[in-house]
């Protein structure tokens, strides 16, 4: 689980400490973007998918109940055991009654930001059921016990120093042994163990099909597969906004997902799940958990396109130089920072202003969500919100006041360029602007007012 | 044709000589060019800061300044992209603004796209290398240029406008378009990630060979150029305007 308290800013500040470490973050994740770019290229028809996927979503999102319960139809057509959870306590409730009921003491789980969103791990662990995430980033946060960096790639902070290290704390690997493919190798003779020894397995779902009832889930380690071939229950949990009206539709998506995500042509595996092997059981957990609420905002339903493919935080200049730990939300990086604030602007405010509005999120979404507009309408709900820190909250009056007023912002300015060439450095170098490392701009003599009217006087002349 | 010259606050206070190239640069090109002393601030800062009250007197009060000219001409991209793009959210029925949306115009996209020059006033001899600062409004929300992230063919108005230069040999930096890090209150809100941000662009920047950062935002060229000079290098940020009007790197 993630700390609510998080304040981006410092969180970011303390990680570009270790500017050896932000620098290779920044350029292991900048080197996705270019395999993303790569890929893209290749697709002379690149743009008219990201317009065709964005109007699917759009038209779906305008009629989503009637897709909703067309799919829960064509799934219990299928003999899937649909539930619906308002809330993420209800669906935490919901997955603990099917393992109950099924006497579940260990449950093998494919990546699913739901679940993070959910808090579902530390409920089941409560309840006294075994989780073990089976993607192998998502293993290596557990072990470690903290959350995803990043929705695809949820290790992406870490270097394969640091996961020999926990290797070989928790797995018993040889100590200093770098090696990624034995490391690998470790970790999968693990997961098999528990993969062989789990009572259920749970997915996150990447696609639901209205008119198949099925459900798609895209891995690239195959763990989805195994997790749901193994055990005798399979529990799907999506988020309400997974749905897609057709499964001619889904090509178009797929096409786009791993490209954006990863750079890669097409995930290694891409499941279909329409029912429980014979003899086992399958359920879908379809969560609304604030959704609805999303999907009734004018500003805000655009966010609910959302693929997960996590594109925008590989472009994201913010978002490379703090990792996603810097974000109090569970989904860092531009998606985050508005989905955060769209759950609670009180806590997750902080997020909506980790962003230069540079729009290059905007520009790599493959479902073409407005990210860095809604940023900026975030930051209203903020400010009305009272979120803003007293000292910022004054200057902005002031600059709302000055606005108005041009002859006294005049006067400040002057005021402005006649003192701050006397200040001594040592004043001006603990300041926001200075501290890091940047030098206030040089004052001239006269503003373009001065001269200009200077200059109309002697034109007169 | 008369024209409003829109001068953003900062570059009022802090780049006067960039100002006063543009409208040299209008003049020469025989535009009637006035400055409405009247102006203030667009309200970017406070429409980025979440205050829509301001953010909206703000757009009200800038309309009732500049409705009534041919045109409105600012050397910055970003104030110009907030005028014409953002003011909607706070104007979107009002008549005046509609009216005045479409002629607004960053500076080198009223060089190209009105006046459609082909030369410059007088020649400008630019014998040095210079990197070109795509600034992100510029480029996202003006189209600029044709943007890393989209499949679209390339294309810039800022290299197009430089090769009427004689002499300049121009590069792009590894990154073409990657943000400086500037980003307003950003800056102060966040300084550390803005500062290593900045850091990067300008060593980007420097490994072309340029002497100088060209771009047509002040406010990017503002925040590299505090970087630079804490960190005494001797690559130099310049105004586009400033090269056209033949004064560049003299300033």
């Amino acid at each position: 689980m993630k700390n609510d308290n998080i304040h981006h800013a410092e969180a970011a500040a303390a990680f570009l400490q270790d500017r050896e470490q932000a620098r290779w973050h920044d350029s292991a994740i900048w080197w996705v973007r270019q395999k993303r770019d790569m890929q893209a290229k290749q697709l002379p028809e690149w743009e008219q998918l990201r317009e065709l996927a964005q109007q699917i979503k759009a038209h779906t999102l305008s009629r989503l109940d009637d897709y909703l319960l067309q799919f829960q139809a064509n799934a219990e057509k299928n003999g899937v055991t649909v539930h619906w959870a308002a809330d993420a306590d209800e669906h935490n409730r919901i997955v603990h009654g099917i393992l109950a009921a099924g006497g579940v003491k260990k449950l093998v789980k494919s990546k699913s930001m739901l679940t993070e969103e959910c808090g579902l791990n530390p409920y089941l662990e409560q309840h006294g059921i075994e989780v073990i995430d089976t993607d192998l980033g998502e293993r290596i946060v557990q072990l470690r016990q903290e959350p995803p960096s990043h929705i695809v790639m949820p290790a992406i902070h870490l270097k394969k120093e640091q996961i020999s290290e926990l290797f070989h704390r928790e797995l018993g690997t040889e100590a200093g042994n770098n090696d990624p493919t034995y490391l690998t190798h470790a970790a999968r003779a693990n997961l098999r163990e528990h993969f062989l020894t789990a009572d259920a397995g749970l997915t996150g779902v990447n696609f639901a099909i209205a008119e198949t009832g099925g459900v798609v889930v895209c891995t690239n380690e195959g763990n989805a597969d195994l997790g749901t071939a193994l055990p005798p229950i399979h529990i799907a949990s999506m988020g309400l906004e997974k749905i897609i009206p057709r499964l001619e539709h889904l090509g178009v998506f797929t096409r786009l997902l791993a490209r954006s995500a990863i750079g890669s042509p097409i995930t290694t595996y891409t499941s279909h799940f329409h029912r429980a092997r014979p003899g086992g059981q399958m359920h879908i957990v379809i969560v609304d958990n604030g959704r609805s609420d999303i999907l009734g905002n004018d500003d805000f339903y655009q966010s609910l396109r959302c693929i997960r493919c996590g594109a925008c935080m590989n472009t994201c200049p913010v978002y490379r130089r703090s990792t996603g730990h810097s974000y109090s939300y569970i989904i860092p990086g531009p998606i985050g920072s508005t989905l955060g604030p769209s759950r609670d602007i009180k806590k997750h405010g902080s997020m909506a202003f980790a962003c230069t509005t540079c729009g290059s999120c905007s520009n790599v979404c493959p479902v073409k969500i407005n990210l860095h507009e809604q940023l900026v309408l975030q930051r209203k709900r903020a400010f009305d919100a009272g979120t803003l820190k007293p000292a910022k909250k004054m200057g902005l009056l002031a600059m709302r006041f000055l606005t108005q007023h041009p002859s006294l912002m005049d006067g400040g300015g002057k005021v402005m360029r006649k003192v701050v060439p006397i200040v001594p450095e040592s004043l001006t170098r603990h300041s926001a602007w200075s501290r890091p490392g940047r030098a206030l701009p040089e004052m001239p003599e006269q503003s373009f007012k001065e001269m200009w009217q200077a200059r109309q006087k002697d034109k007169k002349a | 044709m008369k024209v409003a010259l829109f001068i953003p606050c900062f570059v009022n206070e802090l780049y006067p000589h960039v100002a006063m190239a543009t409208a040299e640069l209008l003049e020469s090109y025989g535009v009637d060019v006035h400055y409405p002393l009247a102006q203030s601030c667009c309200g970017q800062p406070l429409s980025n800061n979440g205050d829509s009250q301001g953010a909206c007197d703000a757009a009200r009060r800038f309309t009732g300044i500049f409705k009534d000219y041919d045109y409105i001409v600012s050397p910055s991209g970003s104030c110009t992209s907030h005028v014409k793009h953002h003011y909607g959210w706070y104007l979107s029925g009002d008549s005046d603004y509609q009216a005045m949306q479409p002629r607004v115009y960053e500076i080198v996209e009223f060089l190209q796209d009105v006046l459609k020059i082909e030369k410059l006033p007088k020649p400008v001899y630019f014998p040095h290398t210079v990197s070109i600062h795509q600034s992100c409004h510029g480029l996202r929300e003006l189209h600029h240029a044709a943007p890393s992230e989209l499949m679209i063919p390339y294309h810039s108005r800022l290299e197009r406008i430089l090769q009427l230069v004689d002499g300049i040999e121009v590069k792009q930096p590894e990154r073409r378009d990657e943000c400086c890090g500037f980003g307003g209150t950003f800056s102060v809100d966040e300084p550390e990630v803005s500062v290593a941000m900045g850091e990067d662009r300008v060593a980007q920047h420097e490994a072309t060979g340029a002497q100088y950062i060209v771009g047509a935002d002040p406010s990017c060229l503002m925040h590299m150029g505090g970087i630079i000079r804490h960190r005494c290098r001797p690559i130099r940020p310049l105004h586009i305007v400033e090269i056209l009007t033949g004064r560049g790197g003299a300033a």
